[in-house]
Parts: C-alpha cells; sequence; structure tokens
C-alpha cells in the first residue's frame, strides 16, 4: 500500500473482529520493534469473550486530547491528520485521557508518555495484517468531513452495543 | 539466558502462601525447551522419587502452567497445563488457546509451578511481579461465563484503582475452574474465555482439589528478546500467506467433519462407538453455518486461521444457548455419540458442558458409556437417579452431566470417569462392563476410530501413546512421522497452535525456534534424542501409576474391545482391528521406542539418554 498524502481514516468494523490481535503485534512491532501488545497503539478489548474489538484513536474532529493538554506534548499531523505524542515534552499527567470520550490514550507501559495512535505517517501496519487476513475489520479511508468523533466511545460502551448486536436481549446481562 | 525465554518461574505454595521466583539452567531449557517437555522434567525431579504414592488430587501434586519459547512468536498462542494426571496417573501435557501465556511471559514468567493446597478458596491475581493470593469464595460454584465475567471486573477494578493514570485496562487473561473442577471430577477442565479447554488430563480437578479457582495475569512488558526478529517476521509471513489460501479450513476449521468423518472415513463415534457411521445430513457443516454461527471467524493471539467460530441457538427449547461453535469432537462427542443430529442440541450441550466446566470429549465418551449400558439394561431408570438417557435425548444426558459436575446421585460415581466408573459399575452390577468403555489408560479416547482404517490409520495410536486416548498425540511408526507423538511433543513444549503448521514445510519449526531461541535443532536431533527422552519420562511415570491404579503394558497398551468388533454399517461394514496385525505392530513400536518385550523402557535406552534415576525406578516393574 502506498502511504496516503492526504488525511486519512480507519473505518472500522468491530463486530467482524475475530481477535487474532495481529493488529496489537504489527503495531508493537513497527513502533517498538517488538511484540509488545500493552504499548500497542491499538489494543484489542475483549470484555467478553466473542466481543473483541480494537481501540484506538478516531481523530476527532475537535481533538479534544490535543485541545486539553497544558504542555503542548500533542499536535495534529497536518499531513494524516493523526494525533502525534512528543514524548519529552508529555509530562504522563493523564489529562487527555480525561478529555478524550473513548478514553482512548493509555500510557506507555514502560516509559513517561502517553500512546496514541500516529496513523504510522499514512500507512497503517495495522490495517495491512487485518486486511491481509480477510477480516475486513480495519479499513484505511480518506478523511471526509464526518463525525469520526462518535467512534471515540469507551470499552464499555464499546462491548455493550456488541453484545446486544450479537447475542439479542441476552447481551444486556454480560457486563 | 536462552533468547525466547523471560528467564524466570513463579512458584506458589498454597499451603505456606509462600511466593517466589525460580530459576532453571540454559541447558535444561535447551533440552526440555518448555511446555509438555519442562512438565516431564520438573515432574520427574520433583516428584519422581515417589511417583506412585502421589495422589493426583492430594497437596503433593505440583500443577503447572508452562510456557514455551515459542509462545507469542509462532502464529496461535496457548499454553500448557500439567501435573500428576487424575485421569492416567501419568503426566499429560493439556494445551488451550487463548492469550494467557503471551500475558505471563510478558509479566516476566516462562511458567507457574502450584503446590500444596489453599485452606479456602483463592485465585491468583499476577500483574508483572506483583503476585497475590486473593479470597475466591465468591465466584466459588459460580460456572464458567460468570466466573470470567466476575472477575474480569474485579481485576480491572483493582488495576484501575492502583494505576488511575494508565488509562483503560484491557482485562487480564484468566484460566479458571467451572463447579466441576471444583468438585474435583476428573473430566473437568481448566478453562479459558468461556469455551475454550485444557482438557486431556483432567486438570480441572487438581485446581479444584488445591481450591485454586482461577489464575488472571496481566503482563505490561514486551515479550522476551529474540535471536532474529527479522527471521521471526519472515517466517510468520510464509505460514501466515499458507494459511490464508487455505479458505475451508479456516472457514469450517475441524467442524466440517461432523458429517464427513461419519459419511466419508466412517470413524467418527456413534452411540458409544456401536457404530462409526452415519449419513445425516442434518449435521452437515451448512446447517451449523446458516443456523447457528453468529460469528464466523475466532480466534487466540497471532493466530492467521482462527478457525472458532461463536454459535447461538436461535430458536426452539434450547434458545439462547452460547458457545464457540461445536468443532469436531464436540459435535460427534456431544452429537452424534448420544444419537443426536441436530446443531441446535449439539450446541445446547457444548454450551452447558462448558458452563460446568466439564470437557466434552471425556464427559461425552463417559456418557455415551452410561447411554448404552442404559441401552443394554444394565443401568436402570432407579440406578440413574430416575433419568432416562435414551439416543437422542438431549435433555437426559443433560441433566446427567450436570449431576456430573455436582457429583450429585449417580453422578458422584460417574465424576470418576470412564474407566473408573466401569470399575465401580461392574463390581456393582456384577457384570463385565469394561469392554463398553472406550478408552485408554484411564484417558478416554478422541473421536477418531481406527476401525475403518480410513481416518486414523495406525492401530496402535492409542494403545502405544503416553497420554492414552489422546487424540492429539498418538503413537505411529516412523517416529518422525508429522503425526507422531515425538513430532506433537514438540508443539506442546514449544507451545503454540499445531493448526497453524499444516501447509508448510516440516523444517520451518525448527527454524522457526532458532529464530526465536538462536538454538540449532534438527529434527533427527529432536526425534532422536530430546523428545524421546521426554516421551520415555512420561512413560515412566505412567507405569509407575498412582496409589489407585496402575498400568500394565500386557493388559493396558491395548485397544478398547469395541475396536475388535467388526464395523456393523457403512461403506466398511465389516472391518475391524486384527489382533495379530495389532500385536505385530506394537512389537515394532516398542523397539522403535526402545522398549523391551514387556513395554518398559531399556536400561540401557534410559542409561543412554541421561535417565539414571528413571531407569532405578522401573527396575521393579522388569
Ligand atoms: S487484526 Fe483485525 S481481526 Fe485481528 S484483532 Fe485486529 S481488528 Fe480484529
Ligand atoms: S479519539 Fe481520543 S485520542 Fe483520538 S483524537 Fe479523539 S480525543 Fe484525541
Ligand atoms: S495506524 Fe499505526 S499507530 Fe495507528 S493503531 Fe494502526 S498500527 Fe498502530
Amino acid at each position: 500500500m502506498t502511504t496516503k498524502k492526504e488525511p486519512i481514516w480507519i473505518a472500522r468494523d468491530f463486530s467482524k473482529c475475530s481477535g487474532c490481535r495481529k493488529c496489537e503485534i504489527a503495531c508493537s512491532l513497527f513502533h517498538e520493534n517488538r511484540i509488545w501488545p500493552e504499548a500497542s497503539r491499538i489494543r484489542v478489548f475483549m470484555l467478553v469473550p466473542g466481543l473483541e474489538f480494537p481501540h484506538f484513536c478516531a481523530q476527532c474532529e475537535d481533538y479534544p486530547c490535543v485541545e486539553t493538554c497544558q504542555v503542548k506534548a500533542l499536535s495534529i499531523d497536518s499531513k494524516t491528520g493523526a494525533v502525534l505524542v512528543d514524548e519529552e515534552k508529555c509530562t504522563g499527567c493523564a489529562q487527555c485521557i480525561d478529555a478524550c470520550p473513548g478514553r482512548v490514550p493509555h500510557m506507555h507501559p514502560t516509559e513517561n508518555h502517553i500512546l496514541i495512535c500516529d496513523l504510522c505517517g499514512g500507512d497503517p501496519q495495522c490495517v495491512k495484517v487485518c486486511q491481509e487476513g480477510k477480516w475486513n475489520v480495519l479499513k484505511t479511508v480518506s478523511k471526509k468531513n464526518y463525525a469520526y468523533k462518535l467512534y471515540a466511545r469507551t470499552p464499555e460502551e464499546i462491548t455493550q452495543d456488541l453484545a446486544v448486536k450479537m447475542y439479542g436481549e441476552l447481551g444486556e446481562e454480560f457486563l | 539466558m536462552t533468547f525466547g525465554y523471560t528467564g524466570k518461574f513463579l512458584e506458589v505454595d498454597l499451603s505456606t502462601e509462600n511466593i517466589k521466583e525460580i530459576k532453571f539452567d540454559d541447558e535444561v531449557l535447551g533440552e526440555y525447551i518448555g511446555g509438555r517437555g519442562f512438565a516431564a522434567k520438573i515432574l520427574w525431579d520433583r516428584l519422581g522419587s515417589k511417583w506412585e504414592t502421589i495422589n493426583p488430587l492430594g497437596p503433593e501434586n505440583t500443577l503447572l502452567f508452562l510456557t514455551g519459547p515459542l509462545t507469542g512468536f509462532f502464529p496461535g498462542g496457548r499454553i500448557c497445563v500439567s501435573g500428576k494426571s487424575p485421569q492416567s496417573n501419568g503426566v499429560v501435557g493439556s494445551t488451550v488457546a487463548g492469550e494467557f501465556g503471551v500475558e505471563l511471559k510478558c509479566a516476566g514468567y516462562d511458567g507457574i509451578i502450584i503446590t500444596g493446597e489453599a485452606e479456602k478458596p483463592v485465585y491468583l491475581f499476577i500483574k508483572d511481579s506483583d503476585v497475590e493470593i486473593r479470597n475466591a469464595s465468591h465466584v466459588w460454584g459460580k460456572d464458567a461465563k460468570q466466573t470470567v465475567t466476575l472477575l474480569t471486573k474485579e481485576c480491572r477494578g483493582l488495576l484501575k484503582k492502583r494505576f488511575p493514570h494508565y488509562g483503560e485496562w484491557k482485562e487480564p487473561s484468566i484460566l479458571y475452574v467451572g463447579p466441576a473442577g471444583e468438585n474435583k471430577v476428573r473430566t473437568a477442565i481448566v478453562g479459558a474465555k468461556w469455551t475454550h479447554a485444557a482438557g486431556y488430563g483432567g486438570y480441572g480437578a487438581v485446581m479444584g482439589s488445591k481450591k485454586l479457582k482461577a489464575i488472571a495475569v496481566k503482563g505490561t512488558g514486551p515479550l522476551p528478546e529474540v535471536a532474529d526478529m527479522e527471521k521471526v517476521k519472515q517466517l510468520t509471513q510464509v505460514i501466515c500467506e499458507d494459511v490464508y489460501e487455505n479458505e475451508l479450513w479456516r472457514r469450517w476449521g475441524t467442524g466440517s467433519a461432523g458429517y464427513e468423518v461419519g459419511a466419508t472415513t466412517s470413524s467418527e463415534p456413534i452411540r458409544n462407538w456401536q457404530e462409526e457411521w452415519h449419513d445425516e445430513k442434518s449435521f452437515g457443516v451448512d446447517k451449523f453455518e446458516n443456523r447457528v454461527w453468529i460469528k464466523p471467524y475466532w480466534g487466540d493471539f497471532g493466530c492467521p486461521t482462527t478457525c472458532l467460530k461463536i454459535a447461538m441457538v436461535k430458536t426452539g427449547r434450547f434458545k439462547g444457548a452460547i458457545t464457540d461453535n461445536p468443532d469436531y469432537e464436540l459435535q460427534a462427542y456431544l452429537g452424534t455419540n448420544f444419537g443426536i443430529f441436530t446443531p441446535e442440541e449439539n450446541v445446547f450441550l457444548s454450551s452447558l458442558i462448558d458452563d460446568l466446566g466439564l470437557c466434552g470429549i471425556q464427559t461425552g465418551n463417559l456418557l455415551g458409556f452410561v447411554g448404552e449400558l442404559f441401552q443394554r439394561g444394565i443401568l436402570t431408570k432407579q440406578d440413574l437417579d430416575g433419568l432416562e438417557p435414551k439416543w437422542g435425548d438431549a435433555e437426559a444426558f443433560a441433566a446427567l452431566a450436570r449431576k456430573i459436575a455436582f457429583r450429585e446421585g449417580i453422578g458422584d460415581m460417574l465424576a470418576e470417569g470412564t474407566y473408573r466408573a466401569a470399575l465401580k459399575i461392574g463390581e456393582m452390577k456384577n457384570v463385565d462392563v469394561l469392554q463398553y468403555a472406550v478408552q485408554c489408560k484411564g484417558i478416554s479416547l478422541g473421536a477418531h476410530g481406527i476401525r475403518s482404517g480410513k481416518d486414523y490409520p495406525e492401530i496402535i495410536s492409542y494403545a502405544c501413546s503416553v497420554q492414552g486416548g489422546d487424540h492429539t498425540s498418538v503413537a505411529c511408526l516412523p517416529l518422525d512421522d508429522s503425526r507422531s507423538e515425538l513430532i506433537m511433543i514438540f508443539h506442546d513444549s514449544a507451545v503454540y497452535c499445531y493448526f497453524n503448521i499444516f501447509g508448510i514445510p516440516r523444517n520451518l519449526k525448527f527454524e522457526f525456534y532458532k529464530a526465536v531461541t538462536g538454538l540449532e535443532l534438527t529434527q533427527e536431533q529432536w526425534v532422536n534424542t530430546k523428545a524421546l527422552r521426554i516421551l520415555q519420562l512420561q512413560r515412566a511415570m505412567l507405569l509407575l501409576g498412582g496409589p489407585d491404579l496402575k498400568w500394565k503394558p500386557k493388559i493396558h497398551d491395548e485397544n478398547p474391545a469395541r475396536f475388535y468388533e467388526p464395523l456393523p454399517s457403512g461403506p466398511y461394514k465389516g472391518k475391524t482391528v486384527d489382533k495379530a496385525k495389532f500385536e505385530e505392530d506394537k512389537k515394532r513400536y516398542y523397539e522403535a521406542v526402545g522398549w523391551d518385550e514387556n513395554g518398559i523402557p531399556k536400561s540401557m535406552v534410559l542409561r543412554k539418554l541421561g535417565l539414571e534415576d528413571a531407569d532405578k525406578a522401573l527396575e521393579k516393574l522388569r
């Protein structure tokens, strides 16, 4: 896949997620050169078995995380639209986590800075493996003028909806 | 330190609540690899000198949860559960898929060694190097789904409280027992997620005997350093590309066999193996796919195959039952073996078996055995607490499964598993019922018959295996055949899912091992030395036996009596196992693995492998 020049977005179809966690492996290999699920910028949650889904940045149109950061450690990549973390500036205060409607950012497990998806500079590694495996949960699309922020939701909220989608009424009890 | 390992094991004594970290020499890691091989080594070193006296369900047993160097790297993560088996009194390397092995390595441990027994129900919570023994009274008695839900919530809550600035915590990975394990049922599993099981061996009962309800682990570190990451990536790609081409295998997993194995190879258990053929199209894969699947691809860490599916009953009496779509084994053992041929009833029974924490194979075999005794009038409605397990009656078999899990009424005797229950029933009724027990050395057979010769071609498959009826570890010649137990020992010791290797060159797994560990290993070295050493240790412990049962090769290196009856129906009608040929094959196998004519590992062979103490211990059996 060629690196896209214009802002991109990763479309996501959670209910198809197989739970293979290849996206976590790809993301951590790319950014850390280790297989390191907790240091991946995309994390597959399984609060209920069978309801796995990838949790990662939705590039909200108003970027509340960037807005909230007191030390200006977060910025927007003008090329891709991704949130970029300045690892030196970031103090690990965690305010961006609270500002994010989906509580998406999380701390690097061993370093004192936050982790947010950087869209791999325009060539998302997670999408590549998800597509290779034909699960089609993740797909790169051009960024349009949509309400992407609606996708910034907490793991509990996403799980709750998936539970109902998959298990119907029974799904209401599983959390 | 060797690449691919964390270099540390966690040891927890539940009696004294003493928790410590231990290490093994690089040499030991190199020889026994991990998982099953390591289990044999640890158990032999610690318990070998008094093996016969160890009660698998007593505090003196050691329970193991072991990764291997390839866990997390080779596609398809698993963990190996072991200990002295309450089924065979030997050692079984019982692996289960999921993220547990990966989380454990990321927490900094290659394995967990559990000794002693807790006074009250407990669970272990591991967060990196913080290890706690926590009260589990509130989850004791809970079924699989409830246990996982409650512990996921509780552990995430603890993480959130302790690390408020981390962000959202992913769930820890959990291994647990259901009610069956708590009640020391010998066919109890160690479970993962809602539906995954380490079944063979009966280690759920061992966990229950130690009052260990679950282990939850969250590791935040990376997987250990490897020797050559570029090579690991490249080999992973080779494996994945091969798997992605095999769309039918990905799509159906082993599930297509529920029809195929009955109709085509005629080797599926039907009504307790009275037949092995059926042509019930109602049990075909399209029925499952179109009626009950709600997710077509479901898998575990790093797996390209994702051969599991989630199934849910949408209509009728059993509406709402959820499980992973029964794989071949459970379509057979919780379907055809009860004379059941509808996806809905099969999914319902699988879901119930998950919830109770029972092994679908071992319990399906046991219940089929009970069904046949009922059919023959040996066990009556009165014996069975008013139940009538007629073929095809899912509710009756379900009611019996519940009795077994809670050891209620007749369930208490049946909870001892097919072999031990057969001994008791035989005594009670004064009839030889062992002839209907389709098991080998206390371990019920997987759902692959040997009579037609079209499925498992070797008639010594189970009789000569060190893991009895385990269909994933069968004896066959030549010893380096890809189906041979000695090759299976590699998968179970390096600890990954062998469903990802079918289409790739045989040598690739050893290349992968080298890319991770930096250590050279050839197939020849493996089969003739390392795997053989592990096999001999397993054989030695199997033959030394336990306080309740011992196996004599002359009697017990044998097929179930049923396999000498001619197949009564189907394309291979009349086919059976030829006893003379069996004796010949067995003799050839004994010679190949270095066992004497009585099936005891030869002194010379053991000494050459450096197993002098095993040789001494076996002296009394010669
Ligand atoms: S790679 Fe795709 S299918 Fe696999 S876990 Fe990630 S999102 Fe799910
Ligand atoms: S999803 Fe969260 S991290 Fe991403 S842009 Fe929105 S607020 Fe920021
Ligand atoms: S796009 Fe790149 S950084 Fe973002 S989640 Fe995917 S792999 Fe990670």
